[in-house]
């Protein structure tokens, strides 16, 4: 599963980095490095790690040590001392690049029989320096493959045997390196199940599909980013701050107080909002009140009724869309209806097909058709009006409530109303408080779990 | 031969040609470097096995073909439209200035991992998922504890708030998406409410109701995506076209409400019609598994955080790839991304316990913030856009403003 996989770590990444360390020209300066009386080649210190990465990527000794600190725990640099201790020290501490071999990237099969054979070493080697879960891992292994036991004896003895004529220095290094990779790799699990050509004629299909599609040109999609940012700059709380205070930052809540749903002065910022597209008017409980009184004015209110109603269909229970369909035909798409909306014959009459076998996405095309009526022609003209003048001006800008004026005040954080609370029964009349409910209640006697 | 140290021989047992060298000095000035590559151990293949291989080769070798010309054609067709990339058209705006941002809230309950997180449509309150099994609905502002489940599963690797606020899902190893209602009474037992939604044979990556408390989309590590009626629990549609495990998905604010997108472990970011259960549109740029994919405020674009350490803005209108969001000494998968409310800041939570903040429009990093002690596992914007919460390993979640 993935997250078990260790292979989820950036491997091709870190390899850059750690070929880029071992460039003959600007790459790092190794040298000899004294591990007790033995002097092992080619090392570096962990101080000379950190301002090499400093160096290169121009970034700060922090990200230095984090970045540094992500190779030792993945393999590709091991300390020599203390092997165990997958850490980089920012000292004199001795590392070394651990070879290709036993990158966790490399596709060898780190496979049942190799680690098998590593365990078989290493108790053969010394009796009890096996590791508690070594000891586990191997009398399963021992278990699983059991019938190649004898193979893995006898690799184990004749690669003892041969490190045994090795050099010292090479042998420290050979263990070490062995024993680097084993502390980090784990053998892959993998539950993916593919059925290949089934994958491969969905590719062929949805690529056969895109290629006849129309696309716009860059230009005017990414101007569209710019013109959007620049628009919600000044909503955008983490740019720009808000008023009169973050929240989060203040401790005040009234940032929250001023917009919540129903207010009965929404603040400027708010009301300037639904000029940005319809989605907004619409999508803001305030701002589709006003545009229902405006249409009124206008009559033409049984479009926003109707577009209402459908979305209920869209989004509500699925036992209730029958009944829901039934009551919109009659009460919006029926000859004579008392709220009868304007839609072309066309879709009128696939509507009505459509209606004959209700189904939650039945009115689709209708309201999609009585949304765009009002997108081009009410909203503009809604935007133009007294009525949304009026709001705009009326709107409340909050005065900004700066930090300092409270500098040794910490303030209480008041508990709010929860959403659930409208489910919860009330049973009795005595005014039981409910819980977390009481606004102003202190943050002490709400409820812990 | 090395002349730095010398290097050692040993003899397969199975196969006296292969041997086997092991270097000591740094392999870059090494010369025997390709024998070092060289396996001295292999089981030797099954000889049935191998020829239904080669049979079923020679059928995807042909698919694979047409597979690859047709996406080559593709990406012809694409690049000729693009005239112009973000960074120059960006060249014109203000830089941003100093960022500063701070953790002003550490949510600490959780006894394991924290791997998913969402928020409540009231701005403060947010639900929490972790390894232990446990869900826990916190006042955010407060840092109170409001309610807590205990799952039957441990990985609970997806969890969501209801817009109601009424109601929140949650599932992962035990393959399915259930549905608790929210209850204040504290004596109610807020497991024996459940209700199971969603079954997937394999594990739940993630969720999100659509508009209402009634409808729930889900992706799976079975490669499927799906939109279940809470209510019934029934299947309303399924999204097949992925390769392997999707792992992250988002619904699309636009104005007719009926696309999502779904990132996967076959490094493709699909776009599909909720209604047809079609893929609508597709983008391969990625080098490793997409961890999370989330719209740009518009709709008209999205962003994914993948395992090769980058993020990438894909623009639905160009049908292409606009941006990548990458730096040299960044060297770790991102887990998870989000927007900020002006789509100019883009937040992407590491696996090496960090955040970078990158600037959509130009291109370039913004900030860096650490705070986290293991690999940020989570990150959502509020609904109003004052903070963002990122959920880790190390058992917490932090709120930044």
């Amino acid at each position: 599963m993935k997250e078990w996989n260790i292979k989820c770590v950036n491997s091709f990444s870190m390899e850059k980095v750690i070929v880029a360390m071992q460039d003959p020209d600007m790459g790092m300066k190794m040298r000899n490095q004294r591990l007790l009386i033995t002097v092992i080649p080619h090392a570096m210190t962990g101080r000379d790690v950190i301002d090499w990465l400093i160096q290169k990527y121009n970034i700060c000794e922090e990200e230095a040590l984090h970045v540094g600190g992500m190779l030792v725990r993945y393999g590709y640099i091991y300390p020599l001392k203390e092997p165990r201790s997958l850490v980089l020290r920012a000292d004199e501490t001795p590392y070394r690049f651990q070879t290709p071999y036993f990158w966790t990237s490399t596709r060898w099969p780190a496979s049942e029989l190799d680690y098998a054979i590593y365990l078989a070493k290493k108790n053969i080697r010394k009796q009890g320096e096996l590791m508690e879960y070594e000891k586990e891992r191997y009398s399963l292994l021992h278990k699983r493959i059991n019938h190649t036991w004898d193979f893995v004896v006898m690799q184990a003895r004749e690669q003892l045997r041969a490190s045994k004529q090795r050099r010292k220095a090479d042998r420290i290094v050979l263990e070490c390196q062995e024993q680097a990779y084993w502390l980090i790799n784990r053998p892959p699990v993998r539950s993916l199940t593919l059925h290949y050509s089934a994958v491969l004629y969905h590719t062929i299909e949805s690529c056969r599909r895109a290629l006849g599609r129309n696309r716009v040109k860059s230009s005017i999609c990414l101007e569209g980013f710019v013109k959007f940012s620049e628009q919600y700059q000044n909503h955008d709380p983490i740019m720009q701050g808000c008023l009169p205070s973050n929240p989060w930052i203040s401790d005040d809540t009234a940032h929250w107080t001023m917009n919540s749903e129903i207010v009965p002065v929404p603040t400027r910022l708010r009301v300037e909002r639904w000029s940005f597209s319809f989605m907004e008017l619409l999508n803001d409980p305030i701002g589709r009140r006003e545009f229902m009184t405006y249409l009124e004015k206008e009559f033409s209110a049984e479009n926003l009724c109707f577009w209402q109603a459908c979305e209920d269909i869209r989004h509500g229970e699925s036992s209730k869309i029958i009944q829901k369909v039934e009551d919109v035909y009659k009460n919006f798409l029926a000859p004579g209806a008392a709220r009868w909306v304007n839609i072309d014959s066309k879709t009128m009459d696939k509507t009505l097909e459509g209606i004959k076998h209700p189904h939650r996405f039945v009115m689709d095309d209708a309201q999609l058709h009585i949304y765009f009526l009002m997108k081009k022609d009410s909203y503009p003209r809604y935007l133009k009006s007294d009525l949304y003048k009026n709001m705009l001006a009326k709107a409340i800008v909050p005065q900004e409530t700066k930090k300092s004026v409270f500098p040794f005040m910490r303030r209480q954080r008041h508990s709010s109303p929860s959403p659930a609370q409208a489910v919860t029964q009330v049973t009795e009349e005595d005014g039981r408080a409910m819980g977390a409910g009481k606004a102003g209640t202190n943050s002490a006697a709400g409820s812990h779990v | 031969m090395c002349q730095h140290v010398e290097s050692t021989e040993i003899n397969c047992l199975l196969c006296k040609n292969v041997r086997l060298l092991i270097c000591l000095c740094s392999p870059f000035r090494c010369r025997s470097l390709p024998a070092q590559r060289k396996i001295y151990m292999r089981s030797p293949p099954i000889p049935e096995m191998a020829t239904q291989e080669v049979q079923l080769n020679e059928t995807l070798a042909h698919l694979k073909t047409e597979s690859e010309t047709l996406k080559s054609k593709l990406e012809e067709e694409r690049a000729k439209l693009h005239d112009v990339e973000l960074h120059q058209v960006a060249e014109k705006v203000e830089g941003l200035g100093q960022f500063v941002m701070k953790t002003r809230r550490t949510l600490k309950g959780h006894g394991n991992k924290v791997l998913c997180m969402d928020w409540c449509k009231d701005k403060r309150r947010i639900v929490s998922s972790s390894q232990d099994g446990k869900v826990i609905v916190w006042d955010a502002f407060t840092t109170n504890k409001e309610h807590a489940v205990t799952m039957p599963c441990t990985w609970v690797m997806a969890c969501a708030y209801a817009p109601s606020g009424c109601a929140v899902a949650c599932g992962g190893l035990d393959n399915k998406c259930s549905v608790y209602p929210l209850s204040l009474d504290k004596n109610e037992n807020l497991a024996a409410k459940k209700k199971s939604v969603a079954m997937h044979t394999n594990y739940l990556s993630a969720c999100s109701f659509t508009n209402s408390d009634m409808q729930i989309l889900t992706s799976s590590g079975d490669g499927t995506c799906a939109l279940w009626d809470v209510e019934s629990g029934q299947l309303l549609q399924s999204f097949h076209g992925h390769a392997a495990d999707v792992l992250c998905l988002d619904l699309a604010p636009s104005e007719t409400g009926n696309t999502f997108v779904s990132g996967g472990c076959d490094k493709k970011a699909n776009v599909w019609d909720m209604r047809s259960g079609q893929c609508i549109q597709s983008f391969e740029t990625h080098e490793s598994d997409i961890n999370s994919v989330r719209y740009y405020p518009s709709g008209d674009a999205f962003a994914s955080g993948s395992d090769d350490a980058t993020c990438r803005l894909y623009d639905l209108r160009a049908d292409r790839e606009v941006a990548i969001y990458s730096k040299e000494s960044i060297i770790f998968g991102v887990s998870s991304v989000d927007f900020s409310l002006s789509g100019r800041l883009l937040f992407g939570g590491y696996n090496d316990y960090t955040i970078n903040v990158w600037d959509v429009l130009k291109g370039t990093r913004v900030s860096i913030l650490f705070g986290h002690e293991n690999r940020v596992s989570t990150l959502r914007v509020s609904p109003d856009g004052t903070a963002f919460c990122t959920g880790s390993w190390d058992h917490t979640l932090r709120i930044w403003a």
